[in-house]
């Protein structure tokens, strides 16, 4: 009698994270943000919660967004690409090393050298059924060592103004340019994801993939597109990432890598795929990226934020697991 | 009469059945022994112990990683902190030792093998308790251990007991064919391993990793398993940290950084099944020399290093493809 009370109360709070993870995320980020402002405020910087800090939490996060986005649609086949990382710097060094032909000629250069990078990760794990884990961390070692080697060359490196003015310029005092590159992208992977047939397919791949080559899916096309498509978006993230920063080196993206996956984990998205969603994804990437200003203004070294991302995913996987468990 | 008969069959069927279990590992060491061959041809100096030595010298880390990573992965599980695990080990022991005799080098090297495999019995515990899936937390542990190294030593630093460096780079025993690394390796290896190998727990990890609700159901203490699993883990990649500090004389937060992928190569190559509970760990060690030996090769030939990467890179991609293939006819044929 008296544990029923308790019993009934559990699941109404687990209820309304299961159904509305959204809510409680954007609770998390404004929960954040205002920490954040308290911290600021404590160390005498002034205030953080300002139209300004707002708009360049989002100018950053479109970086991390838009690796998340490929990350999220990976994982909902029930798979991780490790080399969205090295993919993204191929992008940024490619947009500087080809930036003296021209801005639009750089990003297309960019752009298809993702694709390319996604694709084979794309032919490894849907043709020849690598392993996801291996193929792309092995890709990613490729992918390294061809870049380090083209890097030791001699050119002029550019970063065009366009490609600067995208990925660090704001429209209107206070939007990011980024944001016209990572609202219409996001909008087309939630629409598409919602309401398109291979947007159907990937979770129902993700969910049980031997019932859904059963009943008509071709896998390892819906595979192959999953991939492709996330070294595409990848690359696209490398590009403002060299606009932000105004300079490619090689280790340019790699401190993107984990926070990919956690945006995705933060965001819902199960590991073992066919649940979740990009719009999870995107309040994961903006958190992650309020967290790491308040990493910054608590002069946190980047071994600390490494330590704290780590901890942040393993406590908000078992979060999850724990509740998918329940259900 | 008949008893010996009986005695001859099951005799040949005991030597078909090594083939048919151990063809892999035998193949992989006549892989080693025709790569050793083919160096030796190749190289304009008269070969001899001192390239022997200077190959045990480059193999011994990513050997106790194959070992870490192929316990892990015949436990049906796959761990992306290897790498972490070998740096933190490194760095610690480089900072540590730097002023230690070599007695007490010796001990601290033990204290910090029994330390990694607390560690690791720890993320074996998280998997197990919070039922996320294994590359989620170690990849997330690869990342925290990550960053304790960088917490320790933040730039390569440190250093070890001159005695202890020379076990792993110029200590020979008996001839000078034989460096002390090896009996290292094969020392630990019998030490950790072939104790445990064909008792209870040694076995149970097989069951766990060969199908893990029947194993459950025969009896087996499959959380135990795991979490032993990767306790050993901890351990072999511990070893690993300490054989590139008394090989570098110098910690290195970044030191362990490729040896993840390089750890699963390693494994598959050596005839562990991605899906667990198939392989051994004297396959993945002939592997583990097999890679370093033809990355040496690659550089013999003028080949540039970071080229000699992206190649090793390839190689390894095609190993695990190849072992792909490999388990899927296997499946269709039973």
């Amino acid at each position: 009698m008296s544990a029923a009370p308790q019993t009934r109360e559990r699941p109404s709070l687990r209820r309304l994270a299961g159904d509305s993870p959204a809510a409680v995320l954007t609770l998390v980020f404004i929960g954040i943000f205002i920490g954040t402002d308290i911290v600021n405020r404590a160390q005498g910087g002034g205030a953080f919660l300002t139209l300004k800090q707002i708009s360049t939490t989002f100018l950053f996060a479109a970086v991390l967004g838009l690796m998340a986005a490929g990350q999220t649609l990976v994982m909902l086949t029930g798979g991780v690409d490790l080399s969205v990382a090295t993919t993204a710097t191929a992008g940024a060094f490619a947009v500087s090393r080809f930036g003296t032909e021209g801005s639009a000629k750089a990003i297309l250069i960019a752009l298809v050298i993702g694709l390319a990078i996604g694709l084979v990760n794309g032919i490894g794990v849907a043709l020849f059924r690598v392993n996801a884990l291996i193929m792309t961390l092995g890709i990613s070692t490729i992918t390294l060592g061809l870049l380090t080697v083209q890097a030791q060359k001699q050119f002029t490196s550019l970063v065009p103004n366009f490609v600067v003015t995208l990925g660090s310029g704001r429209v209107l005092t206070y939007i990011p340019y980024d944001l016209f590159v990572w609202v219409p992208i996001a909008a087309l992977i939630i629409l598409g994801l919602r309401y398109s047939g291979i947007g159907r397919m990937i979770y129902a791949v993700g969910d049980n993939p031997v019932a859904s080559r059963l009943a008509g899916v071709r896998t390892w096309q819906v595979l192959l597109f999953v991939y492709a498509i996330c070294g595409l978006l990848s690359a696209a993230a490398g590009i403002l990432l060299v606009g932000f920063n105004n300079a490619a080196d090689l280790g340019i993206a790699a401190p993107f890598l984990l926070p990919s996956v956690a945006a995705v984990v933060i965001g819902g998205t199960s590991i073992f795929g066919g649940l979740g969603g990009y719009a999870g994804t995107i309040l994961g990437a903006l958190i992650l990226t309020v967290l790491d200003s308040l990493l910054t203004i608590l002069n946190a070294s980047q071994a600390v934020r490494q330590i704290i991302y780590g901890l942040i995913v393993l406590a908000l996987a078992a979060i999850y697991a724990r509740a998918t468990a329940a259900e | 009469m008949t008893s010996t008969t009986a005695v001859a069959v099951e005799r040949r069927g005991g030597l078909a059945r090594f083939v048919r279990r151990h063809g892999w590992t035998v193949g992989i060491y006549v892989l080693l022994f025709a790569l050793t061959l083919f160096w030796r041809s190749q190289t304009t100096v008269k070969w001899g112990p001192f390239d022997v030595q200077s190959l045990v010298i480059d193999a011994l880390p990513l050997c106790f990683a194959a070992c870490a990573q192929s316990i892990v992965i015949i436990s049906g599980g796959i761990d992306l902190s290897v790498g972490s695990m070998m740096s933190l080990a490194n760095v610690v022991s480089a900072k540590y030792m730097l002023h230690m005799s070599f007695d007490e080098a010796i001990l601290f090297s033990l204290a910090v093998v029994a330390g990694a495999a607390f560690v690791g019995a720890i993320t074996g515990l998280t998997i197990v308790v919070t039922r996320v899936a294994d590359i989620i937390v170690t990849l997330a542990m690869l990342f925290v251990l990550g960053g304790l190294a960088l917490a320790v030593l933040q730039v390569p630093g440190g250093g070890a007991p001159v005695r202890f460096q020379g076990l792993v780079s110029v200590d020979t025993v008996l001839t000078q064919w034989f460096p002390a690394a090896l009996l290292i390796l094969f020392g630990s290896f019998a030490v950790l391993w072939l104790t445990v190998r064909r008792t209870r727990p040694g076995l149970a990890l097989y069951a766990a990793g060969s199908n893990r609700s029947a194993a459950y159901l025969a009896g087996v203490n499959v959380k135990r398993s795991r979490v032993l699993a990767y306790a050993y883990s901890g351990a072999f990649a511990a070893l690993g940290g300490l054989a590139f500090t008394a090989a570098s004389g110098l910690g290195d937060p970044n030191a362990g950084g490729i040896y993840t992928l390089n750890s699963v190569a390693a494994a598959v190559l050596g005839g562990v099944s991605l899906l667990g509970g198939v392989g051994g760990l004297i396959g993945p060690i002939a592997a583990a020399f097999v890679l370093t030996l033809v990355k040496t090769l690659m550089i013999l030939r003028g080949v540039d290093q970071n080229y000699a990467q992206v190649i090793q890179g390839a190689l390894i991609v095609l190993v695990v493809m190849v072992g792909g293939l490999a388990i899927r006819q296997k499946g269709k044929g039973s």
